[in-house]
């Protein structure tokens, strides 16, 4: 056996009891990390693991990028997701394909026997190539945890604009958060929409939640006032506080005739006014 | 008080036919003594700034011929366009629909000499 296949010939040989020895150390190891994993899933990723790795291992070529390790590639992936959603962290994910290293290299010694070089030679592309696994592993965890932040991004994006109803012809648009450009565009294309499916005439936009008002967020919020306008419904924005007030003033930005309110409670009142309603004490 | 009349939109207008559109307006105007004229653009999905400016170009004639002109009917993705396009068509009146700018109408020319204040720039 050469130093170059001699991995691949002790995967074959010794694959139960590289198996049964490594299952050992990661049961030990999921024991003590924050993610949870079954013993009886352990053991089956582990065996389908080496099955994949053999196939692999077969094609002769080490270069973990290569073609022929796709489908090693691809079950790593499928593996670093599962243990994103699963609570692991990335060293505890990357654990799986390390401490494989142990049972590989013990039998490699003992299949090297005397041969010291040829010992040294194969567990050098054993670790290479483990360790291109790992950080693979690592990368896509890395990847996938970015992927759940982002999708996260987007729904608080949607869950923060909500439209709602205050009375016949009327919707508020409570804003929490800063307003940026992406925001901008969800906030016009719901509140516009609303309008027509509720055939309403006032929008108010309440802005207490919104932390600073630079001249760009007031930018955004002309836009949505001419678009509502531009769709014959009317606008008020209410919330402002006393910080945005001088702001607004010190930036020099007009307001363009908008008619603004400091609460909510005074935006409604003049709301139905506008749209002829009264009420009054029984 | 004389009639209002409607103009509906629908196909997507290229010069001739906006030359033919501003000609066949007035005309109709002055024959009818219209006081108010209504646009319709429900049927619009796409909007341009030849078709603002067109809008506009409209509205002003209009305003001439003592008859005040509401848009109606616009689509909130032609809003949308619009204001990015930084065309907000000032000037011009706007209603949701036919039945909010037929009221809008008569509010307006019953005030005479005052405007609204909320619905116009």
């Amino acid at each position: 056996m050469s130093a170059k296949n001699s991995i691949s010939v002790i995967i074959q040989k010794r694959r139960a009891e590289i198996q049964n020895e490594w299952v050992r150390l990661l049961t030990a190891a999921v024991a003590s990390s924050k993610g949870g994993i079954s013993p009886k899933d352990l053991a089956q990723q582990a065996e389908q693991f080496l099955a994949v790795l053999d196939t692999a291992l077969q094609s002769q070529n080490l270069n973990v990028g290569a073609r022929e390790w796709d489908g090693v590639r691809a079950f790593l992936e499928d593996l670093s997701r599962q243990r994103v959603l699963a609570g692991f962290a990335s060293d505890e994910t990357a654990t799986f394909i390390f401490s494989l290293k142990r049972p590989i290299f013990a039998a490699l010694r003992e299949e090297s026997g005397n041969d010291a070089a040829q010992l040294a030679e194969a567990t050098w592309r054993a670790s290479d190539l483990l360790d291109q696994l790992g950080l693979h592993t690592i990368k896509t965890f890395q990847k996938a945890r970015e992927d759940v932040i982002s999708r996260q991004q987007q729904e608080l994006l949607e869950l923060s604009t909500p439209v709602v109803k205050l009375w016949d012809g009327i919707l508020a648009l409570p804003m929490i958060g800063t307003l940026d450009s992406a925001r901008t565009q969800i906030v016009m294309e719901s509140l516009l929409q609303k309008i027509v499916d509720t055939e309403s005439q006032i929008a108010i936009i309440d802005i207490t939640g919104v932390p600073t008002v630079d001249t760009l967020v007031a930018q955004h919020l002309l836009k949505t006032v001419t678009a509502l306008r531009l769709m014959g419904a009317d606008c008020i924005i209410s919330g402002v506080r006393p910080q945005i007030a001088q702001t607004i003033v010190h930036l020099g930005v007009d307001l363009e005739g908008v008619t603004t309110k400091a609460n909510l409670a005074d935006a409604l009142a003049l709301a139905l006014k506008r749209t002829g309603v009264t009420f009054t004490k029984l | 008080m004389g009639e209002f009349l409607l103009v509906t939109i629908q196909v997507d207008m290229h010069d001739q036919l906006a030359l033919r559109l501003q000609d066949d307006l007035t005309s109709a105007i002055e024959k009818k003594s219209a006081k108010g004229v209504l646009i319709d653009i429900s049927a619009l999905e796409m909007v341009d700034s030849f078709i603002g400016r067109m809008i506009a170009d409209i509205s002003g004639m209009a305003r001439i011929l003592d008859a005040k002109t509401v848009l109606v009917g616009m689509q909130p993705a032609v809003a949308i366009t619009l204001v990015e396009l930084g065309l907000s068509l000032p000037g011009v009146l706007t209603a949701l629909n036919v039945e909010r700018g037929m009221q809008l109408l008569r509010r307006v020319l019953n005030d005479v000499g005052s405007d609204d204040h909320f619905i116009q720039r």
